[in-house]
């Protein structure tokens, strides 16, 4: 079972569901927005129709960034499908979201 | 050798500083750590950081009423109770009353990916709600190079720690940050760049089959601090750093004394014995009767209803009970009274700092007003003479502030006292010699006082002997032949004794001389009485027949003048015909 493998068969068993994709910020910062912009760009490109976005602000609720183990600011976290994953960072390196999300295989390191 | 700093000795104006309530680092860092700073705790794994921070955190809620925030990356908040309840710590119940926080920050490195810029502003956060949840002044971050796992873009890491720590100086809160030592760096991502206020380094160490865990302030910004590495402890309550001079001279003393069982010991010590809470070093060669001297102390401590613990090195307890019982001891009455116990155990079973902690965890336990260590020289063998003088001192320190009375033993090889002897001895109050002395085909005990503070103590040496009925001090003589003991003291006793009845003998002579002289006297006295009296007689006849006396001696005159003149020659012709008177 090598990578690609393993890809292929996640994208199959996701291509049905409905992606829920939880991005974790702290108030209106230029990282945060910038985040969002580029999370529903790359939705729009690869999980048309099928996504839902919930952003939290951890201003407003920090007792979530306990619960929920959040350090970096942005953070996205995909609920669903499982397993839960998470990637921090502003997400304006595609190729490593779509990694992270699992829509790509790994690029070689 | 140690320095140390007295929390009084900070000027004004200096430093603000959170005292820790740590047994003996608020006397090293000359009062705590500095407040509404960051300080830096560094060491190998299990040295003991985790301790020490959370220490600080408890005592800071309980004691000084600053609540506490602790993070912890490593352990989670169960684990971490679990393993501080082993100190005492009640840290479930200390998070209930609402002053500590344990937040379990859970890294998953692996399902992190890189993917822009980013920021710990999640951390912030969390740290933020914490503190306020609490009102904390005090901050805990245990260990933050965990977060080297975890994000792989560790340019942005370190300046966003960077941030972190001066976020904690602007919340003002005193913080303590927990590194892993790492090689060639105090930790191992390098974080002491970000900590400069205060750095504080511990160690493990293991020589000759000990552990020791010791402390030492590297670095503490705008304060004099203590620069040796102290040993430190991990007991049952809590940390305790221990520099030497910490405790030893402030301790209440006694002027009440402590019979040492010995009576004519008592006399020599002036005013009836050890100082109460002093210390007795008895020190001496093989076989002088040292432990006799400290199972003495300890019976006649039992006696009185008070307790003592004896620490012993190199015999079990039933060979002591038995070897005193021929001096005429009953110690296992007092151990059965439980009044007297014994700790038996050769010092190689455990290292320095155990034996230490062992040892005051059984005078903390058995609450004794005497305790013995027979002999302190056996813990040689398990540390050197710098450090088994040091433990010695925080022994010393440690029931000094207990006002408990200590005698150690201590055996030297020949007549020079042993190094750690001659250490110690500047820390004992009272400090005891025994020797042999061979002479006449025997070898005899001597005993004297070498120092004894405060007391008006003998000078004298004394005989040493051990009889059927414990300890007995004897006189000793000093002649022309030097000191005399043993068998020769006893015949100097008997001479002294012969030679006073000879006195007594000639006394009674003299008396019955001079009595006789009297009656002779007396005779002789009546003698010429006599005389006188036959005299006077013939006197009285003579004037009776007064003329004719006259008459006679008129007659026998001429007759006397006749006879004479017919004798006289002229000098002159006599001198004319003497050849030898002429001519010379």
């Amino acid at each position: 079972m090598d990578a690609t493998h393993d890809y292929h068969q996640g994208v199959a068993e996701a291509a049905g569901e409905t992606w829920q994709l939880r991005l974790y910020v702290a108030g209106q910062s230029p990282k945060s927005l910038r985040a969002f912009a580029n999370l529903k760009e790359l939705c729009e490109e690869h999980l048309v129709g099928r996504y839902e976005i919930e952003v939290i602000d951890l201003i407003e609720h920090p007792a979530l960034a306990c619960s929920d183990d959040i350090l970096a600011i942005p953070t996205l976290v995909r609920r669903l499908p499982a397993p839960l994953r998470k990637i921090i960072g502003d997400l304006s390196d595609t190729e490593r979201v779509l990694v992270g999300l699992r829509l790509q295989p790994s690029l070689p390191r | 050798m140690l320095t140390t700093l007295t929390p009084a000795a900070a000027p004004l104006g200096a430093l603000a500083k959170a005292p820790t309530g740590i047994n003996g680092l608020d006397e090293v860092t000359g009062g705590g750590l500095p407040r509404g700073r960051p300080t830096l705790i560094c060491g190998p794994a299990g040295s003991g950081k985790t301790l020490l921070a959370m220490e600080f955190l408890v005592r800071g809620a309980t004691q000084f009423d600053e609540p506490g925030v602790f993070v912890a990356f490593e352990e989670s908040a169960e684990d971490l109770a679990a393993n501080v309840a082993s100190l005492g710590f009640d840290v479930a119940q200390l998070e209930s009353a609402g002053r500590l926080v344990i937040d379990h920050v859970n890294v998953n490195g692996p399902e992190i990916e890189d993917t822009g810029d980013w920021d710990l502003e999640g951390l912030f956060l969390r740290l933020g709600m914490a503190i306020d949840a609490v009102g904390a002044k005090r901050v805990v971050i245990d260990t933050i190079e965990t977060l080297f796992g975890a994000f792989t873009n560790t340019a942005i890491l370190r300046a966003e720690l960077r941030r972190l720590f001066g976020w904690l100086k602007d919340r003002r809160v005193t913080a303590v940050i927990t590194g892993e030592r790492g090689e060639g760096t105090l930790t191992r991502h390098g974080i002491e760049e970000y900590v400069s206020d205060c750095v504080i380094v511990l160690d493990h160490r293991v020589d000759a089959q000990a552990s020791t865990r010791r402390l030492r302030i590297l670095k503490y910004r705008g304060s004099l601090h203590g620069t040796n590495e102290y040993p430190f402890l991990i007991g049952e309550a809590g940390i305790s750093v221990v520099p030497i001079t910490s405790l030893g001279l402030r301790n209440r003393v006694s002027t009440e004394r402590m019979s040492t069982g010995v009576p004519r010991l008592d006399a020599m010590l002036g005013e009836g014995g050890y100082y109460k809470g002093g210390t007795v070093l008895v020190n001496g060669t093989a076989g002088t009767g040292k432990s006799t001297l400290a199972a003495q102390f300890c019976e006649v401590t039992c006696r009185r209803g008070e307790r003592a613990l004896y620490f012993a090195f190199e015999e079990s307890q039933e060979e002591i009970v038995r070897n005193m019982s021929s001096v005429g001891m009953d110690l296992q009455r007092a151990v059965d009274a439980d009044l007297l116990r014994f700790e038996c155990f050769r010092p190689s079973v455990l290292g320095l700092e155990q034996h230490l902690f062992a040892m005051q965890r059984a005078v903390t336990e058995f609450a004794p007003a005497v305790v013995v260590m027979d002999p302190i020289s056996d813990l040689l063998r398990i540390g050197s003479e710098a450090d088994v003088s040091a433990m010695l001192t925080r022994q010393v320190d440690f029931l000094k502030a207990r006002g408990v009375t200590a005698l150690f033993t201590s055996l030297n090889a020949g007549t020079e006292a042993a190094l750690p002897d001659q250490q110690i001895a500047s820390l004992v109050d009272t400090w005891l010699l025994v020797k042999t002395m061979e002479g006449n085909g025997e070898l005899n005990r001597l005993l004297y006082v070498l120092k004894s503070r405060g007391t008006a103590h003998s000078n004298q040496i004394r005989e040493f002997v051990l009889t059927s009925q414990g300890i007995e001090l004897a006189d000793v003589y000093v002649g022309p032949q030097g000191v005399l003991t043993g068998s020769a003291r006893q015949a100097q006793e008997a001479l002294e004794l012969s030679d006073g009845t000879a006195r007594l003998d000639d006394l009674e002579q003299r008396r019955v001389n001079l009595e006789r002289r009297r009656d002779a006297v007396a005779a002789q006295t009546a003698a010429l009485w006599r005389e006188f009296e036959d005299e006077a007689d013939v006197v009285g006849q003579l004037l009776t027949h007064g003329s004719t006396g006259a008459e006679d001696r008129a007659d026998q005159r001429v007759e006397q003048g006749r006879l004479r003149r017919a004798d006289v020659q002229e000098p002159g012709n006599r001198a004319a015909h003497d050849p030898s008177k002429r001519g010379v």
